[in-house]
């Protein structure tokens, strides 16, 4: 069997990449522009004997993925901003309960209902810190359809590995984005399975007790191990608690899971970085834009880099700071004022040569665009 | 089994007070359980935020204790993802119709198959007395210091209107009649609701001078008939128990299960 070959868009590819992880469970509401998703699963899930359900709104669709997860599926849900406000809830639910599941966003412009049918890239800090209270995640990107169909295996991957919901952000151009893209043959990316637990029936299993690793393995609902799931702070059982020993111990763990593997899940692509003296930093679809321009310049003989951010969270600021070190000019291009553009001045040690080319007009991002921000920085004048 | 046998002894004492007739549902649906011989395992409990809701925990089943409002969406992910599981999602009155209403009437309207049982003491007892939906016009509570002026919702009617193929109501007084219903709903092929008049002294009843537990469950025995009573047509005023809808649909997860074979001819 051959790689497939198959020209559609970014939306679908995302479905395709689902199916290839092994999602059986698809919860969703209708959104641009994000709608392909969930149409997509609607026809190919079923074939496949896995389930799709429209519920009556987001809130409902990431409280019902998570409902599966338990049961021992693969989930996932799809949306775009005002949909991706809704989940907030149920996605601190996953955090706090600790449960694998796959959730897109699909990039418009905000804030409120904004631009529903064009790019932005306004949600890079409602993924972070949208629901209360403190917590890690992890957020995956792409500005392709090869990235796309990775990134999505490995938001899978990724959950199951951690226990953890994982954020895929794509935009409103990569999501309707005809190009062509090559279906890998079964087998060819590795899959992560769900960590089952290998407590006998009878002994006393404990499903929020991590081992060594730092991993907790499940057992699913309808197995033998009956045990309690909740969003209060809880103990080994899963059992609500207000013990400050546990609760600290809880919140502590569901961070430092996240965080204390950020080389392990990052993710990132260079073009050019070696000898750059201008490095761009950019993610979706503004490092496709990037990415035309940094070739153009290269022809030209101009030393420019582009270092392309395939996760955002937890942000990777140690790869960020060693390919900004020897560099006298970052230019960060995202659509939006500057939310990536903040944890790079973080990060690196002279935050005064990190600058930001941006559009916020719900126009995708142009080289000449980036071109022109780079000339004025350089005192040269559009 | 003896009925202990389906408790988490680890999770008690219980939070709730004096009085309270939550306990008297989870007797309710224990020996329901039991007189059905269900598997433990088989059973997934899920409840939304509220003193009702902590029934989840109590009890030795597969348990999923969520948010406010939204136990039938994470109940609606478990049932269609595992078909085979018992799905009970116990409620508060103001966790099922105020914040979890839209979930209610959707759950409701696709016929999807699980036991809502909303514990309606008219209340928010956790919160510490606020009125629900289920108050009622001209009741009291810390949030109407005036009197309610918010009109009521009839759970009954409204589960109809939704589209629940299997609509009933009791109260914490008629515990015999309580496991039954709660027995029939379980055994209910679709979505089923069953309403259980049950007080909260600390707060409703204090508060609306009813008086104490058992005056309040004196009302329920006063104030309520057998459907289809010769009392009721005396007094109009009268609420009725029993089975007021219980018809054959078809259910949701057996339609899907439909979905995929013709998905898979094509």
């Amino acid at each position: 069997m051959h790689d497939a070959i198959k020209f559609i868009q970014g939306n679908e590819v995302c479905v395709e990449a689902a199916l290839y992880a092994g999602i059986n469970f698809f919860a969703g509401y209708p959104i641009t522009p994000s709608t392909e998703i969930a149409e997509q699963m609607a026809v190919r899930l079923p074939e496949t004997g896995g389930k799709f359900i429209q519920m009556e709104d987001e809130i409902s669709s990431m409280c019902a993925i998570i409902g599966a997860s338990l049961t021992g599926h693969k989930t996932m849900t799809a949306t775009s901003g005002p949909g991706f406000s809704l989940m907030q809830e149920a996605l601190g639910y996953a955090i706090m309960a600790e449960i694998p599941c796959v959730i897109v966003n699909v990039m418009r412009g905000g804030p409120s209902t904004g631009l529903p049918t064009h790019v932005g890239q306004g949600d890079v800090c409602q993924a972070r810190y949208g629901t209360h209270g403190d917590h890690a995640i992890v957020t995956l990107t792409a500005s392709n359809h090869h990235d796309i169909f990775r990134m999505t295996i490995e938001a899978f991957n990724i959950a199951e590995t951690y226990r953890t919901p994982v954020i895929l952000l794509l935009d409103e151009v990569t999501g309707h984005l005809r190009e062509k893209i090559e279906i890998p043959e079964p087998g060819k990316i590795p899959l992560t399975k769900r960590l089952r637990t290998a407590v006998k029936s009878g002994v006393d299993y404990h499903p929020y007790l991590p081992r060594e690793d730092g991993r907790l393995p499940m057992s699913d609902f309808g197995d033998i191990h009956r045990y309690n799931v909740t969003g209060l702070y809880h103990d080994m059982w899963g059992f609500p608690t207000d013990k400050p020993q546990i609760v600290y111990g809880l919140i502590r763990h569901l961070v430092d899971k996240i965080e204390n593997n950020t080389p392990k899940i990052t993710r990132f692509r260079k073009y050019y970085t070696k000898d750059a003296e201008t490095l761009f930093i950019s993610y979706g679809a503004s490092a496709r834009s990037t990415l035309h321009l940094v070739e153009n310049r290269r022809r030209r003989g101009e030393n420019v880099g582009l270092l392309e951010l395939q996760s955002l969270w937890p942000f990777p600021a140690d790869i960020v700071r060693e390919a900004c070190q020897h560099v006298p000019l970052v230019i960060v291009v995202e659509m939006n004022m500057g939310q990536i553009t903040k944890e790079v001045k973080l990060a690196v040690d002279d935050p005064k040569k990190v600058f930001l080319a941006n559009r916020i007009d719900g126009v995708l991002i142009t080289p000449t665009d980036i071109r022109n921000t780079l000339r004025v920085i350089q005192g040269k004048g559009v | 089994m003896a009925l202990k046998d389906y408790i988490r002894q680890r999770f008690f004492p219980h939070i709730w007070c004096p009085g309270c007739g939550h306990g008297i549902i989870l007797n309710g649906l224990l020996r329901a359980v039991d007189t059905m011989g269900l598997d433990k395992k088989n059973i997934v409990m899920v409840s939304g935020i509220g003193c009702s809701a902590r029934i989840s925990g109590y009890v030795d089943f597969h348990s999923l204790h969520t948010l406010h409002g939204r136990a039938l969406a994470f109940a609606t992910g478990v049932k269609l993802s595992k078909p085979e599981l018992n799905v009970i999602v116990p409620m508060g009155d103001g966790d099922a119709l105020a914040i979890g209403g839209n979930h209610f009437i959707h759950a409701a309207r696709r016929n999807i198959e699980m036991t809502a049982i909303v514990m309606n003491n008219r209340v928010y007892g956790m919160t510490g007395g606020q009125f629900s939906p289920l108050s009622g016009y001209g009741t009291m509570a810390t949030t109407v210091p005036y009197g309610n002026i918010d009109h009521d919702f009839d759970v009954v009617d409204l589960a109809t209107s939704a589209g629940a193929t299997f609509v009933a109501r009791t109260s914490t007084y008629h515990v015999h009649e309580l496991a039954e219903l709660i027995t029939k709903a379980i055994n209910h092929k679709g979505f089923s609701v069953l309403e259980v008049l049950t007080q909260c002294p600390t707060y409703f009843g204090r508060r609306n001078r009813i008086g104490d537990a058992s005056e309040m469950m004196e009302v329920y025995k006063k104030n309520t008939v057998r459907i289809g009573s010769k009392k009721k047509q005396e007094n109009p005023d009268l609420l009725e128990r029993g089975i007021f809808v219980q018809k054959e649909l078809p259910e949701y997860c057996r339609e899907y299960d439909n979905i995929i074979s013709k998905a898979r001819q094509k």
